[in-house]
């Protein structure tokens, strides 16, 4: 990264010039992203809308990465910046890997995305902001943690579980009412299917599982074993086990009262 | 005012060729082999932080002999030649052939441009292929010259004696554990032709592995994993082959 603004710094996501202009520039927005932490682990998921405004810009997106061996970024916000973002977050960890011969560890991975989105703020000013959700094993600790960031770069870390992106706040509310701390590998990627999907049903802009399309949200898992991403036919396991609950009850799982 | 000494370009020359052959002498010997799935790269080296060989990127690994801090210097130079281009770019467009040629072109001036002195390293630079004829082995020693190099490839101090012995026994289609075996063994012979035993603990050993499902193919065999190999005999060499991938990847964790 010093290296590149050294010698060639036009191609850094921050150092462009922007023309000035008035108004919203309509690009494509990525939406709802997800995380719970597991005794063990983490599990980050996304849905698979991008939108342009009003309109659906692309059904099938991929918003969910594996920034390196332990841990992964799921983006929220202008698409085309975000997942050039990502590019350059995986190129500078693995750079780093490469030239010092260790990892970086999870904290410095956290702070480095940090800078990064808050080089993109005269863009977020402009309409085009990246937020993602940042989530890796901490080998150090040996334990899957979630750290959260604001348009300005401010970094907070998570606590059992986050949400990112317009579906946020519907996803966060469906992870209070079903989170526990002894959750397995699987209650936990069921949880955040469960999570999108109350997303999808209140906020237009998160796509639901498609299942005439078989498209369906983009589960990953990262414990010490490293990234997994779940296949297709896994996460439409999940996805179909949901929605045949919820064809008996459409609001999902029920909480006790009291 | 005092004159210079004439000194013919053809002495000049061929002083710098000496001071950097000796300079390179003096370091250990290394090898690298092609094996059935891959290339291994195997050197004596005392040292567990200090490596002579490394990842380039995807497919392409880097070794080195000579002096630490010349090598070390082009080692960056060339993960940051591969990273920028596969960011530029794509990750297939980075070649060994292309970073064999940049790294040409930095010795090679060095080499003749008189007011540096001459690097004393020699590299191999070596690119993994889908099957073992897409592999590559360039030899890359201090005058910036390329040698395209198969099957075996050493460098270092006693290179010569050693390649001629490699060539000798290397073949194609040999497991990882027999060419392991076959490439200790040749750095384990003296310049006199005696046998010394090197323990596995001063061998540094890693693998361009083409069979590993990642798109890093590098990866260092270290501790019991590499006494393990160095143990088996050919028969079992499948069956250990076969379990390897897990095997690496708990030993890079720890």
């Amino acid at each position: 990264m010093d290296f590149l603004s050294e010698h060639q710094p036009e191609i850094l996501p921050g150092n462009r010039q922007l023309p000035p202009m008035q108004g919203v520039i309509e690009a494509p927005h990525g939406t709802t992203i997800v995380a719970v932490t597991f005794p063990g682990g983490v599990v980050l998921a996304g849905d698979r809308r991008a939108t342009m405004g009003n309109v659906i810009a692309q059904r099938d997106i991929e918003k969910v990465f594996p920034a390196d061996e332990y841990s992964a970024v799921g983006i929220a916000g202008t698409a085309g910046l975000a997942v050039e973002m990502v590019k350059l977050f995986q190129l500078e960890l693995e750079h780093f890997e490469k030239v010092e011969g260790a990892q970086l560890s999870l904290e410095g991975k956290a702070n480095r995305l940090s800078t990064m989105i808050r080089s993109n703020l005269g863009m977020a000013m402009q309409g085009l902001a990246v937020v993602p959700l940042f989530a890796g094993f901490d080998v150090d600790r040996d334990r899957g943690r979630i750290f959260s960031y604001d348009v300005t770069g401010g970094r907070s870390e998570e606590h059992n579980f986050a949400a990112t992106g317009s579906g946020s706040v519907f996803a966060r509310g469906a992870m209070k009412k079903l989170y526990r701390r002894d959750l397995s590998e699987e209650e936990a990627t069921t949880l955040v299917v469960q999570a999108l999907y109350d997303a999808a049903d209140d906020d237009s802009a998160t796509g639901g599982p498609d299942v005439a399309r078989r498209i369906y949200p983009i589960v990953t898992v990262i414990t010490d074993d490293g990234f997994r991403r779940l296949t297709d036919d896994e996460s439409s396991e999940i996805a179909r086990s949901v929605l045949a609950r919820r064809l008996e009850q459409p609001d999902g799982p029920r909480a006790a009262l009291l | 005012m005092s004159t210079p000494f004439y000194v013919s370009p053809q002495q000049a020359m061929a002083d710098r060729a000496e001071y950097a052959r000796k300079g390179i002498a003096r370091g250990r010997s290394l090898v690298v082999l092609q094996y059935a799935d891959g290339i291994v790269f195997v050197g004596e080296n005392p040292s567990r932080a200090l490596h002579k060989f490394s990842e380039i990127y995807d497919r392409i690994g880097f070794a080195a002999a000579g002096k630490y801090n010349e090598y070390e210097n082009l080692r960056i130079g060339g993960v940051r030649y591969a990273d920028l281009r596969g960011y530029t770019y794509d990750r297939d467009d980075v070649t060994a052939r292309g970073l064999a040629n940049v790294y040409a072109q930095t010795l090679g001036t060095i080499f003749s441009s008189a007011g540096e002195k001459p690097y004393e390293v020699e590299l191999v630079v070596a690119e993994v292929g889908g099957t073992p004829d897409g592999d590559q082995i360039y030899r890359l020693p201090h005058d910036g010259s390329i040698v395209d190099e198969h099957g075996s490839v050493a460098v270092g101090g006693n290179a010569e004696q050693i390649s001629s012995y490699l060539d000798q026994r290397h073949r194609d289609g040999m497991s990882l554990a027999e060419a392991l075996k076959l490439a200790v063994q040749a750095l384990s012979r003296d310049t006199n032709g005696t046998q010394r035993e090197i323990p596995a603990e001063r061998l540094e050993v890693a693998v361009l592995d083409r069979t590993r499902p990642q798109s890093r193919k590098f990866k260092r065999i270290v501790g019991g994993q590499l006494g393990r190999l160095l143990e088996t005999d050919g028969a079992s060499t499948e069956a250990e082959s076969a379990e390897e991938p897990d095997e690496s990847d708990e030993a890079e964790k720890k």
